[in-house]
């Protein structure tokens, strides 16, 4: 095999649950995990008679991420069924928007080895999910669980810019990092609130046509993803080496054997008989509606990183850490518009201290224990010589711990940093005293002896000396 | 008393000659004395009995409800809680609805009471109530006639007077066409003017509720019972007012009529023609203004109707697959095998055509030729409408080109059957709202009816024509003669 002479093409077709409370068509709730078929109306179980009545929250989402990819929103968009028979889809279609969807074209940076490059959107429609089939769970027979069903999905739907499968990951995880942004997904991939189909072809590089691409359906982790894409890549190329082509088709990864295998090849392919859902109208979305979301849109990442760097001198790297989430990047600029203490101490603490003891706990930011307002209480006690940084470790335990704020912790624990000389002073006498040796070799011109006699100060004092005067002092004793 | 008016009902229901118990009882009596007729699928006794009970307490009280205590029947497509609701299907012959259309609901909330389900076409498909699971219902005018369809059933039951007032739907003429074939008044609202929420779809685009009276009155009474916008459809109209009976009384002077030149055609019963241009001169007679109007498309109905209607059927019926509810095959060996078997056995001939032209019209390679053409053609069909209003008030015409035919003259024959409804369909493909009234007999004694059209949201300019019409004549007050029990 030789993948030089080969580029790759691939698309993707990412699927985003939204976090509606509701489902799309329905009022019964999205939530995840309750007893088979107890999350169903009428609507969701198709009983004769029943109509869909568009969530508008979902269509606001949907928007949401459309402004934030920069793409065109459409002022009317159509509903049209998607006809096909399985028991998990019980009206026998599918909802979805295939004319006219609600977010147009727009395009993505991401990040490749080869530098920046900009993926195209192609478009991105709202739709309902389909429940699930529960196969083993009964002898001989398949069960049936409606509740995922009607759960509102945007489908993201990219243009087959992507030229191997590090391209289709780093897109994937932009996306899956813009819905988790802006607040739209949960983006959990083990639950199925995210997930991708993926179109991969091959071309000898140069040819301006695409090859005959194949659809891999269903991918639920990042790691599947490139192994999915690598795998069929291989398949493609070594098919068409030995002589083969391509057949247009649809696969399914089976991450067990890394291999990909055929579902439907383009005949046995459905016939959705695509048509207007009459008991839908056209949904029309004013300007004012979409200025509002775009009103209430937070700073997206990339100017926000940007931003971090100018405004706050963070490398980067730090800025780029801090957009992890959002909600990092929150605490961070909370806890700086309240500290006296420099943006690169606050960036420090929450990438050291803060973050060890939420991954120790297995909390994410928006759980902490300590919210922004009480570190940046804590970082200003740094500031103002009244704790050093290591007490002030020792306070921050004692507030995760829940002992109250800062100076709480200082007052109870009695670790306010000792600022008065002439105790200073004593213990410095004191330690000079016990340590002649070392006092010797000082004199002898060993500098860095100043450094151990200062550790010994810090630890006379329970580390409430403050470390500059006992500096200080400790070099006008020992020249005196 | 069961084929009074029901401002006439309402009076004795107040002065003690008669309670809802007994109207009930009576129209019960009447239902059975009838059975041959076949109008019914189900009768519910006690639950018409408990719901009388509880309409003679509310009468008690003091409710002055017109139509509180009032009996009457729905069409076996509105779901109804704890009774079949079968669409005359055996596919949902054992389903039972867990909660009420919007329909129900509202008939309910003002007291009517129930005493069943009418018969009707599989799933609404036909034009004479022959294509039911449940058998053929009987014109009660001449038992060898059908009554009409869809709604076959519940015109049989109004005419027979077992109830004085019924609900039925109408997709492409299910409701005037049985009207006209039964001689009652029958009101297809404007699409949009009552929910259909809880109204087994067959054609959602066109499906639209309707009533049966014995006049013009009687209807505009119960047609408000069930109109109003409703938060489940979101095809339902928002703003609108819904008084049918304020205008009834108003004189015709002035009052523009439009006669279409494309209905009184080839295909027209000559003495249809000349019964609705008696009409219509007995309407210039009292100030009307007869205007010839040109609707150049409307010949294109049928065709349009029977791409798009099929169309919607075919998505709309996939539903009823055997996995959640209703009939289910006994033999099946796969997934496969099970739809199959399931939707052969659960579907008649009728419907089964419906579903696979339906299936055809939006096919991958068929889809533009067929649906999109359709659909740009009732538009043209909906314009032809929008400047006819131009030059009148109101349309009228007949609303079938002939009078009941013998059962099995056109069940067997879809093409001929679906020519039936050249008068009707285009209303429902416009999306306006239409009644039929009777205007007299033919040679044989059989019902004619005459249709009258109005622009959007007009019912009561119609209803005031159809009513002003039944002032001067009697067309409408005549009763079929063999009826079985009392009244």
């Amino acid at each position: 095999m030789s993948q030089t002479k080969w580029e790759v093409v691939i698309g993707l077709e990412i699927h985003t649950q939204l976090s509606t409370k509701s489902k799309i068509f329905s009022r019964a709730s999205t939530a995840y995990g309750a007893e088979a078929n107890r999350q169903t109306t009428p609507v969701d179980i198709a009983l004769p008679g029943v109509l869909p009545v568009m969530n508008k929250h979902a269509a606001e989402l949907a928007i949401r991420f459309g402004l934030a990819v920069g793409a065109k929103i459409n002022a009317r968009s159509t509903f049209e069924r998607k006809n096909y028979f399985y028991p998990d889809s019980p009206k026998a279609y599918q909802i979805t928007q295939f004319e006219v969807p609600i977010v147009g074209e727009g395009e993505l940076e991401i990040d490749t080895i080869n530098g920046k490059k900009m993926i195209g959107i192609t478009r991105a429609h709202l739709e309902e999910d389909a429940g699930k089939s529960i196969h083993g769970a009964m002898t001989g027979k398949t069960g049936i669980d409606l509740n995922r069903c009607g759960t509102p999905l945007i489908e993201i739907v990219s243009e087959p810019d992507m030229r191997s499968s590090a391209e289709a990951v780093a897109f994937l995880r932009k996306i899956h990092g813009i819905v988790r942004y802006i607040g739209i997904s949960d983006g959990n991939m083990q639950e199925g609130s995210f997930r991708c189909d993926a179109n991969i072809s091959v071309r000898p590089f140069g040819q301006d046509e695409f090859g005959t691409r194949a659809e891999i359906k269903n991918i639920n982790s990042f790691r599947f993803v490139e192994a999915a894409i690598e795998h069929e890549i291989e398949r493609q190329i070594d098919l068409i080496e030995a002589g083969g082509t391509v057949v247009q088709e649809t696969r399914l990864y089976d991450p067990d054997r890394d291999e990909t295998r055929s579902m439907r090849s383009k005949e046995e392919a459905h016939d959705y008989r695509y048509f207007p859902d009459p008991d839908l109208p056209p949904m029309v979305i004013d300007e004012a509606t979409i200025e509002a979301i775009r009103a209430d849109l937070p700073e997206l990442p990339e100017p926000r990183i940007a931003r971090f760097i100018s405004e706050f001198s963070l490398s980067e790297e730090d800025a780029t850490l801090l957009m992890a989430d959002r909600q990092s990047a929150d605490f961070f600029e909370t806890c700086n518009a309240k500290t006296t203490a420099k943006p690169a101490q606050v960036n420090n603490w929450i990438h050291s201290e803060l973050s060890a003891h939420l991954n120790k706990e297995n909390l994410s930011m928006a759980d902490s224990k300590i919210d922004a307002d009480a570190l940046a209480g804590l970082l200003d006690r740094i500031s103002d010589d009244t704790i050093s940084g290591k007490i002030a470790k020792e306070v921050f335990a004692a507030m995760w711990a829940g002992e109250g704020s800062a100076d709480d912790v200082i007052l109870a624990k009695g670790l306010k940093q000792i600022s008065d000389s002439g105790a200073i002073e004593n213990i410095v006498k004191e330690i000079l005293a016990k340590h002649p040796e070392q006092v010797e070799q000082y004199l002898a011109g060993e500098q860095k002896m100043i450094g151990f006699f200062v550790g010994q100060v810090m630890k006379a004092s329970q580390g409430k000396a403050n470390p500059k005067q006992a500096n200080e002092i400790l070099r006008k004793l020992l020249s005196s | 008393m069961l084929d009074h008016s029901l401002t006439q009902i309402a009076k004795a229901l107040r002065d003690g000659s008669i309670s809802s118990v007994e109207l009930t009882q009576l129209a019960l009596d009447k239902a059975d004395a009838n059975a041959r007729l076949n109008a019914f699928i189900s009768l519910n006794p006690e639950q018409a009995l408990t719901a009388a009970a509880a309409a003679d307490a509310a009468l008690k009280a003091g409710n002055d409800d017109p139509l509180c205590g009032i009996v009457t029947a729905h069409k076996d497509l509105f779901c109804t809680k704890d009774i079949l609701t079968t669409c005359g299907s055996k596919i949902l012959s054992n389903f039972i609805s867990p909660y009420d259309a919007t329909v129900i609901e509202k008939s309910n909330a003002r007291h009517l009471v129930s005493i069943g389900k009418t018969n009707m076409d599989e799933f609404a498909m036909g034009s004479t109530t022959e294509s039911s699971y449940y058998g053929a219902t009987l014109n009660p005018w001449n038992t060898e006639h059908v009554p009409g369809g869809s709604s076959g059933g519940a015109a049989a039951v109004v005419a027979a007077g077992i109830v004085p007032v019924s609900t039925g739907t109408d997709t492409g003429g299910s409701v005037r066409q049985p009207a006209a074939l039964c001689n009652l008044t029958g009101i297809k609202p404007t699409y949009g003017r009552v929910s259909r929420w809880g109204m087994v779809a067959f054609a959602s685009s066109f499906d639209q509720a309707g009533v049966f009276a014995n006049s013009a009155e009687d209807a505009a009474i119960m047609l408000e019972a069930i109109c109003g916008y409703d938060e489940k459809d979101s095809t339902s109209i928002e703003k609108q007012e819904i008084d049918f009976k304020s205008d009834l009384n108003q004189n015709l002077e002035g009052m523009r009529v439009g006669l279409p030149k494309q209905f009184f055609n080839a295909e027209l019963d000559a003495g249809i023609a000349d019964t609705v241009m008696a009409a219509a001169n007995e309407l210039e007679k009292q100030g009307a203004v007869l205007v010839e109007v040109d609707l150049p498309n409307s010949a294109l109905g049928i065709p349009c109707y029977y791409v798009l209607a099929p169309a919607e059927a075919s998505s709309n019926l996939s539903r009823f697959d055997g996995v959640r509810y209703g009939f289910r095959a006994e033999e099946y060996t796969d997934l496969e095998s099970m739809y199959v078997n399931t939707r052969s056995e659960g579907f008649g001939d009728e419907v089964k055509r419906r579903i696979l032209v339906g299936t055809y019209a939006l096919s991958s390679g068929y889809y533009d030729a067929y649906y999109i053409k359709a659909q740009k053609l009732r538009r043209l069909i909906a314009n032809d409408f929008t400047t006819a209003f131009e030059h009148c008030d109101v349309i009228l015409g007949p609303t079938t080109p002939h009078t009941a035919p013998k059962l099995g003259a056109v069940n067997n024959d879809p093409v001929s059957m679906y020519l039936e409804d050249i008068y009707t369909v285009t209303l429902n493909l416009a999306g306006l709202p239409g009644l039929s009234v009777p205007a007299g007999f033919d040679q044989n004694g059989l019902p004619i009816g005459m249709q009258l059209i109005g622009n959007y949201m007009q019912e009561a300019k119609i209803l005031n024509v159809a009513h002003q019409f039944q002032q001067a004549t009697d067309w409408h007050t005549q009763r079929p003669a063999n009826i079985g029990g009392e009244s």
